[in-house]
């Protein structure tokens, strides 16, 4: 299990982050909304458990983690268009079944934005 | 109370990602073709990587960092194919980072080889997330762990280069069905570059040699006008 190490991360990003922007500074952070891909090798569960032990001692303590799933997302040569493969373990055009290697969307794991207090 | 929402789009492993793409650059300048290697624990990365730094060792320079959460063994075992090897012991964490290899690498002072390979700590999960600068990233199957494992662990498959399915010599005695492994891997990484081998035979191994050398030839002409660049 790696999510503590992606949750360590996430935090001093955030961290760093706010020390570089003064309006992520204006109250406490209330929650982090993260876009997570389903192919970006990381648990959900994992990383909202990971994430409350990794808050304690920080700015981010008591803070809620929003999780948005990001679907996989292939370039379909044939269709000439993206498409959502049938399983991460069939990557491939669901219409036609042409194998489409180039991966658009599903490897996220970012930071989409903070909620901050007023 | 109320809150404000303040768009931020960050990536998380940035500071990974950002150190990576240094230990790319620093690769390219000096050449060196460099290759990660990942599997589950036991599916013979050790072994693979001992007859693989032997046959490129006999014409070109080699050298291999080597994770795992304790013990030297492993760098002892490759130690019998070149002397250019160093362990990383990750203590409780169970995959490599890029600061773990820039760190090694900068403490290691070795001149640069021809060709670096980068064992991961066994895992089919963890390591597929983290960049670690690598040209081409190896992911290994054995025979006797079934023809499915890439359906099962399809992001590490999907971020890998080239499939490499081990311990041939036991396929007929484990039943394994190398037509379905192989189009198991084609499903999850269209177009997968795919071998097959036998660190006890030495089967394959010459093959995958090959491969390397023709890999790191391609490199070249791009690294020399970089080169120049820099100076």
């Amino acid at each position: 299990m790696h999510e503590l190490s992606i949750a360590i991360s996430l935090i001093e990003q955030i961290i760093q982050e706010s020390a570089a922007r003064e309006e992520l500074r204006a109250g406490a952070i209330e929650a982090v909304h993260l876009r997570l891909g389903v192919f970006s090798g990381v648990d959900k569960d994992a990383l909202l458990f990971s994430y409350g032990l990794a808050c304690e001692g920080t700015p981010l303590e008591g803070s809620r983690l929003e999780i948005e799933a990001v679907p996989l997302v292939v370039h379909c040569m044939a269709c000439d268009a993206d498409r959502s493969p049938p399983s991460v373990w069939q990557i491939c055009c669901p219409d036609c079944g042409t194998p489409a290697p180039d991966i658009v969307s599903g490897r996220e794991i970012e930071v989409r934005a903070l909620e901050i207090a007023a | 109370m109320s809150t404000r929402i303040v768009e931020v789009r960050a990536k998380v492993l940035k500071q990974n990602d950002l150190l990576a793409a240094e230990l790319r650059r620093r690769f390219q300048l000096e050449a060196t073709c460099v290759v990660g290697l990942v599997s589950s624990p036991g599916s013979g990365k050790t072994a693979f990587l001992e007859k693989l730094l032997a046959a490129l060792g006999r014409e070109h320079s080699v050298a291999a960092l080597v994770g795992d959460l304790a013990t030297e063994n492993d760098a002892a075992r490759l130690k019998r194919a070149t002397p250019n090897v160093r362990q990383i012991t990750t203590g409780t964490i169970c995959h490599l980072d890029a600061q773990m290899v820039e760190r090694a690498l900068n403490e290691w002072q070795l001149p640069a080889p021809e060709f670096l390979f980068i064992e991961n700590v066994g895992n089919l999960v963890c390591p597929s997330s983290y960049d670690l600068g690598e040209e081409l990233r190896f992911v290994l199957l054995s025979a006797t762990e079934g023809e499915d494992k890439p359906l099962k662990y399809p992001t590490i498959f999907n971020s890998s280069d080239v499939a490499v399915i081990t311990k041939m010599d036991l396929a007929q005695a484990a039943e394994f069905d190398l037509a379905a492994a192989r189009r198991n891997i084609q499903s999850v990484r269209p177009g997968m570059q795919t071998f097959e081998v036998s660190s006890k035979t030495g089967a394959g191994m010459r093959e995958v040699a090959e491969y390397l050398v023709q890999r790191r030839a391609q490199l070249q002409p791009a690294d020399h006008a970089q080169a120049a660049l820099a100076q």
